[in-house]
């Protein structure tokens, strides 16, 4: 589904991502654990070019994102992302914040396909050979409700739904974290990277957005998630991979990474983790 | 009888207040007043209404990501127009367009236009450095929350972090404002009736200038108090915005 194939990210002379290379399956959630400064977060924020490779390529359906000639927002738009700071829109509504971009993007492609229809009819006034005008079925009204509707059940699945009309700054971590993860789904994404979805939550709001994630894994979501949660990763995940000094040190299923780690760098790290 | 120096004066200035009244209510000066008053609101609100647009403009291409060369040179572009216009006095601004630009263009304007033209594209490159700070302070996390779910630069900016900016600069938008409402009584050199030229008339009439003058500057301090307090409230009803639901 996404090919990373040597991907390599420099900061002037640092070097954060070392040639990297590796895919992910359809269904499969990888887990990317390491220690800070390892460059997993950039790893996965260059999946959806929210930081743009000094060199490589990442194919997702077929096409190469990291090319500055592609539609970078048409792919983003079946890639969720959900940050570590939440990033709700501060100036919305819950509400509003989940339709956003779906109603964004319905009403500029609904004008879209008015804009071509006038120009086709334009067109079928000289020439002899007809061609069909876009069929339009549905009003901006229609659309709005559609995904008025769709928001409100995403809210009802999280239990949220008296919350749809306040600002993000009267909301916990975990009802911001949670309203992010639905902002996200709501554009019916084909894969969710998660850069570190727990790290700013206090520890008592981290269970309700691990249950979320849970859910949405069970559901068959593809998803890649960056978390210092080693027990969520060993439980949820079905491939680890272990960053350091901007490598994939490892790539095992997690009962194998975590049970018997092949690289001595992994091993160290674990050994602190469970130290703790 | 003898008359104390503080009689004196204030006799004096019951004369010319006298005077001034004549001039002002019974030969109808006010008439003029209210138009100088409705041309100074209109030149500083409509002047700021185009310079928050075009400061906005400006303030969006400086801090956007300079990849292509057409962003490049717009950004060249708006350097060069702040430094034009920061770097002139507005009363050069004023009489450049005026006797200068429009005739070689052959544009016909009336002074009023003329004056909201200029002080909007003046107030526009000084509201383009207080927009862009605005902007700056806005978490680029909401930036990036805006590109992750696959919507453009601009509609971003448009729908998420230009009106938190705004939130963030509505105070200094505001003294922009005030300065502009002050700055509007040098329109007289165009020739655009204002509230300074409206009470130099009544002056003139009989050549006694303090009342008028006096009463001017009254007035000038009353619509700004007033400006102040409008800022004041607006100020406080966004920042509950922020707070409750919006119900």
């Amino acid at each position: 589904m996404i090919e990373v194939v040597n991907l390599s990210l420099n900061y002037g002379d640092l070097k954060v991502l070392k040639d990297i290379s590796f895919t992910i399956e359809q269904g499969e959630k990888i887990a990317i654990i390491g220690p800070s400064g390892s460059g997993k977060s950039t790893l996965l924020r260059c999946l959806n070019c929210m930081e743009e490779p000094s060199s490589g390529s990442i194919i997702f359906e077929g096409d190469d994102i990291a090319d500055s000639s592609v539609d970078l927002n048409l792919h983003r738009r079946s890639m969720g992302m959900v940050f570590q700071q939440f990033n709700l829109f501060n100036n919305k509504t819950v509400i509003d914040n989940i339709m956003m971009a779906p109603l964004h993007i319905g009403l500029h492609n609904l004008r879209k396909m008015k804009w071509q229809n006038i120009l086709l009819k334009l067109r079928n006034l000289f020439s002899k050979e007809k061609k069909p005008l876009n069929e339009i079925s549905s009003t901006p009204a229609q659309i709005k409700a559609e995904i008025k509707d769709s928001a409100m059940s995403l809210l009802r699945r999280i239990g949220l739904e008296d919350k749809k009309d306040v600002y993000p700054s009267t909301l916990s971590g975990g009802e911001k974290q949670r309203i992010a993860i639905v902002r996200a789904l709501a554009m019916n994404p084909k894969v969710m990277l998660f850069d570190e979805p727990t790290s700013s939550l206090d520890p008592e709001m981290v269970g309700e957005v691990l249950d979320l994630i849970r859910v949405l894994a069970d559901e068959g979501m593809t998803m890649v998630i960056v978390t210092h949660e080693m027990g969520f990763a060993k439980e949820v995940a079905t491939r680890v991979l272990f960053m350091d000094d901007g490598r994939i040190a490892e790539d095992s299923p997690p009962e194998k990474l975590f049970s018997d780690p092949q690289n001595p760098r992994t091993k160290e790290f674990l050994s602190k983790v469970k130290a703790l | 009888m003898k008359i104390s120096p503080e009689e004196e004066i204030m006799g004096s200035f019951s004369i010319k207040f006298e005077r001034f009244w004549q001039v002002f209510y019974d030969h109808n000066g006010y008439v003029r007043v209210l138009e100088g008053l409705k041309n100074t609101i209109t030149i500083a609100i409509f002047g700021l209404i185009i310079g928050v647009i075009i400061g906005t403009a400006i303030a969006a291409i400086e801090v956007s990501p300079k990849k292509s060369i057409f962003a490049r040179i717009l950004n060249r572009l708006c350097i060069f127009y702040v430094g034009l216009f920061r770097g002139t006095p507005i009363v050069v601004q004023l009489l450049v367009t005026y006797y200068v630009a429009l005739p070689l263009l052959g544009i016909n304007m009336t002074p009023v236009n003329v004056c909201v033209l200029v002080f909007g594209l003046n107030s526009g490159a000084y509201v383009s450095e207080i927009m862009r700070g605005g902007i700056l302070s806005v978490d680029p996390g909401q930036m990036e929350a805006g590109r992750a779910l696959g919507l453009s630069y601009g509609i971003t900016m448009i729908k998420v972090v230009v009106p938190q900016a705004v939130k963030n600069i509505l105070p200094t938008i505001g003294n922009e404002f005030i300065a502009l409402i002050k700055e509007t009584s040098v329109v007289s050199f165009v020739g655009a009736l204002d509230l300074y030229v409206a009470f130099n008339y009544i002056g003139t009439n009989n050549y006694e200038f303090m009342v008028p003058y006096l009463v001017m500057a009254l007035i000038y301090i009353v619509l700004v108090m007033f400006i102040s307090f409008l800022i004041k409230t607006m100020e406080r009803s966004l920042r509950r915005s922020d707070r409750s639901s919006k119900s």
